[in-house]
């Protein structure tokens, strides 16, 4: 994909690209392709009928769809009405059906519960007017697994059409917020990319802030901050054990694992001075790699995990800098008016999410590692903290209004995909997962 | 304790809240401290039935109570954004700070930094821990032994005003000298 050719020329923006060359050269070409790119001015319309199998497959569907349409990628259609049920899954669709509905692409499906009590569900994505196949797949599940076989199923198809990686089979770690701004109490809590089965992993008696996911396995880190101090907690989402990375002389924040999870690195504040401290989780050994007398925080790994973006005010205001793993080789990669805060770097490498405040307002921008492109999304009163989708593609990020509520909201890189996230309750800090296995 | 005694202590407390006012509002003027073990107020406050204040007036604070240190001395400063520099302003709230602290020598304090919303999480920690180190510093210059104060950032996790524009960022942006322990 090239990225530059979609920014700079917006009049090329189109609602499908039909592209033949660009990716996954082993798959068979499709006719339709939506390039994400260029962020979809006009979404793909989708058939997205009830699979067949009673309750369950159209409710598998109904999942399917609202994670499509959440992308902004694709626009669902009520198809409800058309005369082709296809019962069967092994049957051809009757093409000049969902022709007619406007559909580019049918979804169709089966569902069935074995007497082992095994799910299996059956989809085909179709392209309506080439009348070709583009995928058909098979998944086996628990039976109570059913809305994971649904979002494996999102990532099939919006892989097959746009080229990239889905990232709907996975979950969000954040801060549940209740009670007034005077009063706030925060829960850690974690829920499914679209919202359901939120769960809460604190009981609010103190504050936590900034979860963050490993990107290997089921683990979280967050802060705590009670009266006493703050404390940095490693989390097995398995088998819910919980344990500090241990004492610090003040505070502990900001914490973020290594891409390979083999370490976090975070800020750790003496008389004033906050620093950034590697601590590798096997030896124990933590490692302070920055030493000015500002402010160094917010520190994020580079996927290859040989340098660290990080935050610090050591040129008079915070912007943001890169430096190695151990602290060597510190440079200054924002040059624009403002303050920039929270970078964290793209599962992909290519680029920077950061926070920008500027002329009274908050913006969620990327950038390349370089400091090169910088791109601003979003604006708003208080926008921070953005958490990059397993793609690379998509990041969530906190918007709070100037009365104190604050949301999760998601947007695409081009900025074009703007829209409050799935779960609708009070929260901020999110931290998205890897793919879920 | 019969009713009768229970008033005129009472009254004989608000006259000892309304001096010490009265001696805030100049310049606090340096004091030798007092003894540790000295508990009670230097003024003897036996039988004065008089003087009824004029108009209901908050309680008066017991001396070296939380309540005397947060209503007489004052236990926040204030600071500009993204600075911890204290200002002159500030500077007289701490030496009176400290000249009380000095004065109660069991108390123990935590300060506690905080920021305006107008920033990022992370930051407003870092840079309420800058403003709590910030006044830590101070009462320790003004003689306040560092064993006996804690600090903390709550960036900007506790605001105390939900307002929005200047004014409340303002107030917001502060450190507080909490008593955690030692008080009467």
């Amino acid at each position: 994909m090239n990225l530059k050719s979609v920014f700079t020329s917006l009049a090329a923006a189109a609602a499908l690209a039909v592209s033949f060359a660009a990716f996954a050269p082993t798959v068979a070409r499709a006719q339709i392709e939506v390039d994400i790119d260029k962020g979809a001015v006009k979404p793909l319309p989708v058939a997205i009928p009830a699979f067949s199998g009673g309750g369950r497959g159209a409710e598998i569907s109904q999942v399917i769809s609202g994670n499509l349409e959440r992308s902004g990628l694709f626009q669902p259609l009520n198809v409800a009405n058309v005369a082709d049920k296809l019962a069967d899954v092994n049957v051809q669709p009757r093409f000049p059906d969902w022709q007619a509905t406007g559909a580019q692409a049918l979804i169709n499906g089966q569902v069935t519960v074995g007497a082992d009590g095994v799910l299996r569900v059956d989809f085909r994505l179709w392209d309506t007017f080439s009348q070709q196949q583009l995928l058909g797949l098979q998944f086996t599940s628990t039976a109570e697994n059913w809305r994971r076989v649904a979002h494996k199923i999102s990532d099939a198809v919006y892989e097959r059409l746009t080229g990239e990686k889905g990232y709907f089979d996975t979950r969000v770690v954040f801060v549940a917020e209740s009670g007034s701004k005077l009063a706030r109490v925060k829960k850690l809590a974690i829920m499914d990319q679209d919202g359901a089965n939120p769960q809460y992993l604190t009981d609010g008696s103190y504050i936590v802030m900034t979860p963050r996911f490993s990107s290997t396995s089921q683990e979280i880190t967050y802060m705590a901050l009670r009266p006493t101090g703050s404390s940095i907690y490693l989390t097995n989402l398995e088998t819910a054990r919980t344990e500090t990375i241990g004492k610090f002389p003040g505070m502990v924040f900001a914490p973020r694992f290594s891409p390979d999870g083999s370490k976090v690195a975070f800020s750790v504040e003496k008389g004033g001075n906050s620093d950034i401290y590697v601590l590798d989780l096997r030896s124990r050994q933590s490692t302070r790699i920055t030493t000015d007398p500002a402010i160094d925080t917010s520190p994020s790994f580079s996927p290859d995990g040989s340098k660290i973006v990080f935050n610090s005010d050591r040129g008079g205001q915070a912007q943001i800098y890169v430096m190695n793993v151990d602290g060597s080789g510190v440079r200054r990669i924002s040059y624009g008016g403002g303050r920039y805060t929270t970078p964290v770097w793209s599962p992909r490498g290519d680029y920077i999410a950061f926070t920008k405040q500027t002329g009274g307002e908050f913006h969620i921008g990327v950038m390349k590692p370089d400091g090169g492109d910088e791109r601003l999304l979003t604006t708003s009163y208080l926008d921070e903290g953005p958490t990059w989708a397993p793609n690379g593609r998509v990041l969530m990020f906190s918007r709070e209004s100037s009365s104190g509520n604050s949301r999760l909201w998601t947007v695409d890189i081009t900025g074009r995909i703007l829209r409050p996230a799935a779960y609708t309750g009070a929260a901020s800090d999110p931290a998205w997962s890897p793919l879920l296995d | 304790m019969s009713f009768d005694t229970q008033r005129v202590a009472r009254l004989a407390m608000i006259g000892l809240a309304a001096a010490s006012l009265a001696a805030c509002a100049s310049r606090p003027k340096p004091q030798g401290p007092v003894a540790p073990t000295q508990p009670a107020p230097t003024q003897p406050a036996p039988s004065y039935p008089q003087p009824a204040p004029v108009s209901p007036q908050p309680m008066g604070a017991v001396p070296g109570s939380v309540q005397d240190f947060v209503i007489n001395i004052g236990e926040r400063i204030y600071f500009a954004t993204d600075s911890y520099d204290v200002t002159p302003d500030a500077q007289a709230v701490l030496q009176a700070q400290a000249q009380w602290l000095n004065r109660y020598p069991a108390v123990r304090v935590r300060i506690e930094g905080n920021a305006d919303e107008r920033g990022t999480r992370e930051y407003n920690l870092a840079l309420g821990a800058r403003r709590a180190n910030a006044v830590r510093e101070f009462l320790i210059g003004a003689g306040v032994s560092a064993s006996r104060i804690e600090s903390l950032s709550y960036g900007k996790e506790r605001p105390i005003d939900p307002g929005t524009g200047e004014d409340a960022w303002a107030k917001n942006r502060n450190a507080r000298t909490a008593i955690t322990d030692g008080a009467r």
